[in-house]
């Protein structure tokens, strides 16, 4: 349980993490809070040459407010921040409201936002939140070859990060660097909810919402995302669209949850069948939409 | 794979040294320090064993290498009461660890040093929790023989020693 020899790099700028990590020619690994990283190295699952270490470069450690009503989080931004920022409680109550299930106190002082973006586990809450809020990553690598500049950005959206489970579409030589939420509008509003066997276990199943609706009541946007329920961090796209439109009546509300559970793929292990996965995204998705929908009416004008 | 020095601040006491990369902060307290409270019990973040306090938030030393703490402050169980050895009084103790000797907070004791590291930080922020919060403050650890009843009553029994000191 000690992890193999490797060599440590603690760059102060994100400049240079960018230069080391492309200098490890795919031998080399961001080290942003550790806590998913650092049991795998105490475990020996694959042992990187090169640790970059992350947790020096100040510019990704940050929370700040969009002139759009949003937010910005820095990858290096500890989990915490999310609890106890009350910029975060304001702007993404969604986030606040999550943030104590996101694994353990100890775990959260130290794991960060964007350590839990690019680990992609298909149980984690951050990738499904930020989903749902309909946030853009930004992904940096330093200059290859041929290309001017030092630094070459790119913008992702979530869904487009996740290509499989512990897999995303970033490179070898990138870094996920901050997120982007758009800001809260008239008449949304967000909830969630997630089983877990003790609060800040993995969840079981969690689901996260988000619903807008119009002065006259009908349902203009939707989002839902699960947590543990299919291989990725997923949205169930055809349950939200079945909203769009409608009243969101009790019984449409059912629909929708119903559409979540069928077409979800979760997988069966120690703490649940699938058919008992299935059974928690219908329950959950109906009661955390129904909570969205009563705080999006306080916000209807 | 070369040492690395590092300058830190551990329980009040400035430490500089050369460590390996790969050393974890638990191995480098208990073995290169001799500060053995420190537990480690899974050593994959499960258990919560070898919790210390990283600037005063709870960490575990498991999850962190020894190389991480350069230029910041690390608390043991050991910071926790000044006064130590074998003429330890029960008044001397740090009024979380009263508390748990008051109400049994513990039998082997092996998950006991982490908890209170843990509980240290958890009532600064939280100084009259209830015991929902108490159970969630304490759910990052395993305890295989209290049953945690008692690890709660003494949770609440420290916060009424703390805001009695305060008082």
């Amino acid at each position: 349980m000690k992890p193999a020899r490797f060599d440590y790099v603690a760059p102060t700028n994100l400049d240079d993490a960018l230069s080391a990590l492309a200098a490890g020619g795919g031998e080399a690994r961001a080290l942003a809070g550790g806590q998913s990283l650092v049991p795998m190295l105490n475990f020996r699952l694959g042992g990187p040459a090169t640790l970059v270490d992350l947790n020096a470069v100040d510019e990704l450690a940050f929370v700040e407010p969009t002139e759009e009503g949003g937010l910005r989080l820095g990858a290096m931004a500890r989990q915490q921040t999310l609890e106890h920022d009350p910029l975060v409680r304001i702007r993404a109550p969604l986030l606040a409201e999550a943030a104590p299930w996101i694994a353990h106190a100890q775990i959260r002082s130290r794991g960060t936002i964007g350590g839990s973006l690019a680990h992609a586990d298909p149980a984690a809450e951050l990738p499904a939140l930020l989903m749902v809020l309909g946030a853009q990553a930004r992904v940096a690598r330093a200059a290859r070859g041929s290309e001017s500049g030092a630094r070459i950005e790119r913008a992702s959206s979530l869904c487009d990060l996740y290509l499989g489970p512990f897999f995303t579409s970033l490179e070898a030589d990138e870094i996920l660097t901050e997120v982007e939420i758009p800001g809260l509008r008239v008449g949304e509003g967000t909830a969630f909810a997630e089983l877990a066997r003790r609060r800040g276990d993995y969840a079981i199943v969690g689901v996260a919402v988000r619903v807008r609706l119009g002065a006259d009541g009908l349902c203009e946007d939707a989002a839902i995302s699960l947590i543990n329920a299919g291989p990725t961090p997923c949205l169930a796209e055809d349950a939200a669209a079945a909203l769009l439109g409608e009243v969101p009546t009790p019984a449409a509300i059912a629909n929708a949850a119903e559409i979540a559970s069928l077409q979800c793929s979760p997988a069966a292990d120690m703490h649940g069948s699938v058919a008992y996965r299935r059974h928690l995204v219908r329950v959950l998705t109906n009661r955390v939409l129904l909570r969205a929908r009563g705080r999006a009416r306080e916000r209807v004008v | 794979m070369s040492d690395v020095s590092i300058r830190t601040r551990i329980n009040g006491e400035e430490w500089t040294g050369a460590v390996e990369p790969r050393l974890l902060l638990s191995d480098f307290l208990r073995g290169n320090l001799g500060l053995t409270g420190t537990h480690v019990g899974c050593e994959h973040g499960v258990c919560g064993a070898c919790t210390v306090r990283f600037d005063g938030d709870p960490v575990r030393a498991c999850l962190m290498f020894a190389v991480q703490i350069d230029g910041h402050e690390i608390e043991t169980v050991e910071g926790l009461s000044p006064a130590a050895g074998t003429d330890l009084r029960i008044a001397d103790l740090h009024p979380i660890q009263r508390a748990f000797h008051e109400t049994h907070g513990l039998q082997c004791g092996f998950c006991t040093p982490g908890i209170l590291m843990t509980v240290a930080s958890f009532l600064e922020r939280n100084p009259k929790p209830s015991d929902r919060e108490i159970r969630e403050a304490i759910s990052g650890h395993l305890c295989r023989c209290t049953g945690y009843h008692n690890i709660v009553a003494a949770v609440a029994r420290a916060a009424e020693l703390l805001t009695e000191v305060e008082a």
